[in-house]
C-alpha cells in the first residue's frame, strides 16, 4: 500500500478513455463499479468538451457479484453496439473488475459482434494514466494494422518526386497539455518547409485514419507519453523512421526542423535561420536583464520538463535549480537531463517530496503541474503551468500553443509574468521603508494570493533557526531587514551558511557583509 | 412526554390523489461512489482523518470530484493497493498498519481516523472493521478507529454518510433513561446548524445534538428518550440503527425551503408539546423572511419544467419544494433510490401522478431528457457541458451538496441556484 494525497496521474485506464475520447468512430465498454463514472467530468469539466466520452460502463453493483457480471459485459456490450454503432470497440476493466477476472476482452471476442474488438489489459494496480493512454493507442494501431504489416526484410521505397514529404503527427490526446493548439501550430510549421501532416492521431483519428498511418514517410512523436511505443512498433514493422526531437522552445523547434530535414530530405535552412519567435529578441532586449540567474524549479511529465529546463537555461537566462518528474517510465531522461543541469533529479510521484524540495531550494519561479502550481501559491513563489495534471484554465480559449516558434511566445509571456516585472522589482528596492510600500505590501502580480497572509512567514520557508546555535546579534538581524525580503531568505541561509562552516558564534553585521561578498555573484 | 409519538407533519394541503408513479430502471449509471461524501464529511468533523483503502481510482475520483484541490494537506487520503498487496506478498494488514503509523505522525492532532472500503478493498474481502478493531486498541486512548462503506457496490454517492453515520450510532454511549433530547441526524453546514439551534432553544425544544458533531470525540449518548430528526433524506440506515437503539423517529419533511423547514420545526415542536400560538410567533420572522427571498426567486421558476437526474436522493424534496413553492412543474424525477420510509412525509406533497425513475438506465434517461426538452436539468457534472452543448439548461446537483440550502434563511438561495442558469441564458446574447 502507498499513501497518497494527491496523485499526478489517474488510473490507467482513464489513460484508455483520453485515447477513445481523442478519436472519431471509436467506442469503450469499461467493466467498472458506477463511481469510475466520474472520469466523464475530466473531460466534460476541465476541458469543457460538449460531449460525454464515448464509453459506456457496465456500472456492476455488489448484488451482481454473486450472479453474472460476465452476462452483464456482454449485455453493455450488445447494447453499447446498437446504440453507437462504432467502427472499433475498445475493451477494458478499471480496478475492481480487474480482480473479477472476467476477462471482458476476451468474452467480447467470443460474443460475435459485428465490429472488430480491440482488447485491453490495463493492469491497475501497477501502472498509471500516462501508461494506460499509450498502451490504448498502441493496441488500436496495432490491432488495425497488424493484418497489413509487410513480410520480414521488406524495405521502404524511397519516396518519389510525384508528391511532397508527408509525416504523421502521434500522440496528441483529450486532457493533454495544449494539444489542441500544438496540432495547429506543428501542422502549419511543417507546410512551412513544404511537409504535408498525413494522420494525426489520436486526437481527431478515425480507425480509417489509423490505417492510413503507413502511408506517411516518418511519424512525429509529438508527445512520447502516449505515442512512444506506437511509434517504435511502426517504426519496425513498417519501417517508418520515427522524429523523435519534441519542439518545444526555440531551439528544440530548430532541431525538430533539422531533424524533418534529414529524415525526408526537404531543405530546412531557411527556415532555421529566420527562427520566426519574438523570444530571442525579447530575451536579448535590456528590460529582461532582471530574468538573469532567476533561480527555477521545474517539474512535470518528462517530455515537458526537459524541453522547460532547456528554454529556462538556454532561451531566458534562468538558473535550474531543481528537475525533476512524476513518470517513472522516462526517470532516464530526466536523470541525463538533470546531470546537464548540474542538479539532483527529482523523481517521484509524492506532491509532498516535490513540495519539500521547493521549500529547500527557493526557487524565484516554479515551472510545474497544477500540483506545483498548489505548492508554489502556498510558498507564494510565482507559477507557470507547463505540463498536465491540468486544469480548466490551462485549456485556454485563445490561441496558445506551447510547441514550435508561436508556442515559445506564448511560453516567454507565460513564464515571464509571474516573476515580478523588472521596473517593480527596482521600486520595491527603492521604497522598500515607505509605509505604503514595503516588505509585506504584496507585489501586484501576486494581489491574487490574497496579499501579504498568504506570504510564509520568512523562517517557515526552510531557513529555521540554525541548529548549531549560530546566533544573529541584533544589529545584524536588523541590517538583514533591510534587504529586499525576496532574497532575504537567502541571505539569511547564506550567511548562516558561511558562519558555521568558519565555527563562528555569532552573526554581526561585519559576518553579513562577509558573507554576501563571499557568495556575490 | 416522552411516550409522545412520533408523528408525521400536519396540517398542509391535501395531496392529489393519484399517488406518484415510481418506475425502477436498472441500467448503465452515471453516479459518483460512496467516497465521494468524504469531501463533506472531513470538512464537518474536523479532528477526524478519512483514509480510503483502495486504488488509485478512488484517490483520483476524490480530487476530482472534489473540483479543484483543497488549499491545504487534505484530512484525507488513500492507501492505494499495489499489485504485492494483491499477490499476497505483502501483508496487507501489516501495510495498513505501516500507512496508518505514517498518518499519526503527519497529523499528530487527528483524534479519529475513519478506515473506508472501496470496491477493490471488498472485493478482495479485506476486513477493516477487525483492521479497525486492532488499531484501535494499539492507539487506545490517543486515536479512535472507526470503519465504514464507501464503495460503489455498496453505496451511491450520499449513502457514503450514510454508512459513516451509521457505524458511529453503534459506538454512541448510552443514555441514561427520563434524559429527554432531540438528535438532529445528518451533516449540515455550521452556518444552519447555528440557526436551528437557535430556533430550537426559542421553541424550547432541547437539549439538540447534532449527528455528525463538530468534533469526533464529542459522543452523544443515545437512548429510548433520545428524539431524533433527518435533516437528509439519504440517511435510512443510520435512522434504523438509530432505532435499533431505541431512540424514536419524528417523520417530517426535509427542511428545504420555507414550507419543508416550518413542517421540519413543527415536527420537532409538537413532539416537545410546543403550543401552536408559541410555534407560530418563534417562526413568524423568519418564515416569512424565507418566503419573501422565495417569492423573489419564483417569478423566474414559475410555470418552468424540470427534470432531475438521479444522484444525492435529495431530488424529492427538491422537486417537492420547487414545485409546490417555487410553480415549476416537474417532468421526470430520477432518483438514485428511493426510501419509501424516508420520504414517507415528502411523497404526499408530490402532485399525483408526478414520473419518478429510481435507479437509473442513462441513455435511456437522456434520451427522455432530450424528448421532454426541460427548460431546467438537475444532472451530475458529468453530463452538464453536454445537455448544454444540445442546448438544454442544466444545474449541477454537487453544488447543492456543497451549498448551505437548509433551513428559512437559506431557502431564497436554494430557489436562486435554479433560478441563475436561466438568468444566464437571458443574459447571453447568443
Amino acid at each position: 500500500m502507498e499513501l497518497t494525497f494527491w496523485t499526478y496521474e489517474g488510473p490507467p485506464h482513464v489513460g484508455a478513455i483520453r485515447v477513445v475520447t481523442s478519436m472519431e468512430g471509436v467506442h469503450m465498454v469499461l467493466h467498472s463499479p458506477q463511481g469510475d463514472t466520474y472520469a466523464d467530468l475530466l473531460f466534460t469539466m476541465i476541458e469543457r468538451q460538449g460531449k460525454r466520452p464515448p464509453v459506456t460502463y457496465t456500472t456492476f453493483q455488489a448484488r451482481d457479484l454473486g450472479g453474472d457480471t460476465a452476462g452483464l459485459v456482454i449485455r453493455t456490450l450488445r447494447e453499447a453496439c446498437d446504440r453507437f454503432k462504432p467502427r472499433v470497440m475498445v475493451v477494458g476493466d478499471s480496478c475492481t473488475a480487474e480482480l473479477l477476472q472476467d476477462q471482458p476482452g476476451s468474452l467480447a471476442s467470443g460474443a460475435e459482434l459485428s465490429v472488430p474488438i480491440v482488447p485491453l489489459e490495463l493492469s491497475a494496480y501497477s501502472r498509471k494514466e500516462n501508461w494506460g493512454a499509450s498502451e490504448t493507442f498502441y493496441h488500436l494501431v496495432r490491432g488495425l494494422l497488424a493484418a497489413r504489416a509487410p513480410a520480414p526484410g521488406w524495405e521502404r521505397p524511397a519516396r518519389g518526386d510525384e508528391r511532397r514529404p508527408r509525416v504523421n503527427l502521434l500522440g496528441p490526446s483529450a486532457l493533454g497539455f495544449r494539444c489542441r493548439d500544438d496540432v495547429v501550430e506543428i501542422t502549419r510549421l511543417l507546410a512551412s518547409v513544404g511537409v504535408d501532416v498525413h494522420v494525426t492521431a489520436p486526437a481527431g483519428a478515425t480507425p480509417e485514419d489509423l490505417l492510413r498511418i503507413p502511408e506517411a514517410d516518418a511519424n512525429v512523436c509529438l508527445y512520447p507519453e502516449i505515442a512512444r511505443t506506437a511509434c517504435s512498433w511502426l517504426q519496425r514493422t513498417f519501417k517508418q523512421p520515427t522524429i523523435e526531437t519534441v519542439p518545444i522552445g526555440v531551439g528544440a523547434t530548430c532541431d525538430f526542423l533539422r531533424e524533418i530535414g534529414e529524415v525526408t530530405g526537404v531543405d530546412v535552412s531557411a527556415a532555421v535561420v529566420e527562427a520566426q519567435s519574438r523570444l530571442p529578441w525579447y530575451s536579448r532586449s535590456v528590460d529582461s536583464t532582471y530574468l538573469t540567474g532567476k533561480r527555477v524549479f521545474v517539474f512535470g511529465d518528462a517530455s515537458h520538463a526537459v524541453a522547460a529546463a532547456r528554454i529556462a537555461r538556454d532561451e531566458l537566462g534562468f538558473d535550474v535549480v531543481g528537475l525533476g518528474t512524476y513518470a517513472r517510465e522516462s526517470a532516464r531522461e530526466v536523470r541525463a537531463a538533470a546531470k546537464v543541469y548540474g542538479v539532483d533529479p527529482l523523481i517521484t510521484d509524492n506532491y509532498l517530496e516535490v513540495e519539500a524540495r521547493i521549500s529547500e531550494l527557493q526557487p524565484e519561479l516554479v515551472l510545474g503541474t497544477q500540483m506545483e502550481r498548489h505548492i508554489a501559491k502556498r510558498l507564494g513563489i510565482g507559477c507557470a503551468v507547463i505540463s498536465t495534471p491540468a486544469h480548466v484554465q490551462d485549456y485556454p480559449a485563445r490561441y496558445s500553443p506551447q510547441m514550435g516558434f508561436e508556442g515559445a511566445n506564448v511560453i516567454f509571456d507565460s513564464w515571464v509574468h509571474p516573476l515580478m516585472m523588472g521596473l517593480e522589482e527596482h521600486l520595491l528596492t527603492m521604497f522598500r521603508e515607505d509605509f505604503e510600500f514595503n516588505d509585506v505590501a504584496t507585489p501586484s502580480h501576486l494581489a491574487s494570493l490574497g496579499g501579504h497572509s498568504q506570504r510564509p512567514a520568512e523562517g517557515e520557508l526552510a531557513v529555521a533557526a540554525p541548529e548549531d546555535g549560530v546566533a544573529w546579534e541584533s544589529d545584524a538581524e536588523h541590517e538583514l531587514k533591510k534587504i529586499p525580503f525576496f532574497v532575504r531568505g537567502k541571505a539569511r541561509r547564506n550567511t548562516e551558511k558561511f558562519a558555521l562552516e568558519r565555527g563562528m558564534q555569532n552573526i554581526s553585521v561585519e559576518t553579513l557583509y562577509e558573507a554576501k561578498a563571499h557568495y556575490g555573484r | 412526554m416522552s411516550g409522545h409519538p412520533s408523528q408525521a407533519a400536519v396540517a398542509l394541503p391535501v395531496p392529489g390523489c393519484t399517488e406518484p408513479r415510481v418506475t425502477q430502471e436498472r441500467g448503465q449509471r452515471a453516479v459518483f461512489c460512496g467516497l465521494t461524501s468524504i469531501i463533506w464529511l472531513h470538512r464537518k468533523i474536523q479532528d477526524a482523518f478519512f483514509l480510503v483503502v483502495g486504488s488509485r481510482t478512488c484517490a483520483h475520483l476524490i480530487q476530482s470530484a472534489a473540483g479543484v484541490m483543497i488549499f491545504a494537506e487534505p484530512r484525507f487520503a488513500t492507501a492505494v493497493l499495489q499489485d504485492r498487496d494483491l499477490a499476497g506478498i505483502a501483508d496487507c494488514n501489516d501495510e495498513l498498519d505501516r500507512v496508518v503509523a505514517q498518518v499519526i505522525e503527519r497529523r499528530p492532532e487527528i483524534k479519529t481516523i475513519f478506515l473506508v472500503s472501496s470496491c477493490p478493498s471488498e472485493v478482495i474481502k479485506l476486513d477493516l472493521a477487525n483492521a479497525a478493531q486492532r488499531l484501535g486498541g494499539h492507539y487506545a486512548g490517543r486515536v479512535r478507529f472507526a470503519e465504514y462503506s464507501g464503495s460503489g457496490i455498496e453505496t451511491t454517492f450520499t449513502q457514503g454518510e450514510d454508512s459513516c453515520l451509521k457505524g458511529l450510532v453503534a459506538d454512541l454511549p448510552k443514555a441514561p433513561a427520563d434524559r429527554r433530547s432531540l438528535l438532529i441526524v445528518g451533516t449540515l453546514p455550521d452556518i444552519v446548524e447555528d440557526q436551528f439551534s437557535r430556533l430550537f432553544g426559542e421553541l424550547g425544544v432541547g437539549p439538540v445534538h447534532f449527528l455528525p458533531a463538530r468534533s469526533s470525540t464529542d459522543l452523544v449518548a443515545v437512548g429510548p428518550d433520545t428524539s431524533f430528526l433527518l435533516a437528509q433524506p439519504y440517511l435510512g440506515e443510520t435512522a434504523r440503527a438509530l432505532l435499533k437503539r431505541g431512540a424514536r423517529a419524528i417523520s417530517a419533511p426535509f427542511p428545504l425551503g420555507a414550507e419543508g423547514t416550518r413542517e421540519w420545526l413543527r415536527a420537532a415542536a409538537n413532539a416537545w408539546d410546543v403550543a401552536p400560538e408559541r410555534f407560530e410567533q418563534v417562526i413568524a420572522a423568519p418564515l416569512a423572511r424565507a418566503e419573501r427571498a422565495v417569492a423573489r426567486q419564483r417569478e423566474a421558476l414559475r410555470g418552468k419544467r424540470i427534470s432531475f437526474l438521479p444522484d444525492s436522493q435529495l431530488e424529492i424534496p427538491l422537486a417537492r419544494f420547487l414545485q409546490r413553492e417555487c410553480g415549476m412543474q416537474l417532468l421526470e424525477v430520477g432518483t438514485p433510490y428511493l426510501d419509501q420510509q424516508m420520504s414517507a412525509a415528502e411523497l404526499p406533497l408530490l402532485p399525483g401522478g408526478v414520473r419518478i425513475t429510481e435507479g437509473q438506465d442513462l441513455d435511456r434517461q437522456l434520451d427522455r431528457v432530450r424528448a421532454d426538452r426541460p427548460d431546467l436539468t438537475v444532472c451530475g457534472l458529468g453530463i452538464a457541458n453536454p445537455l448544454e452543448a444540445e442546448g438544454l439548461r442544466t444545474k449541477w446537483s454537487i453544488e447543492l451538496m456543497f451549498t448551505p440550502i437548509q433551513g428559512f434563511d437559506q431557502a431564497g438561495d436554494l430557489a436562486e441556484l435554479f433560478t441563475r442558469p436561466l438568468n444566464r441564458q437571458n443574459r447571453l446574447g447568443f
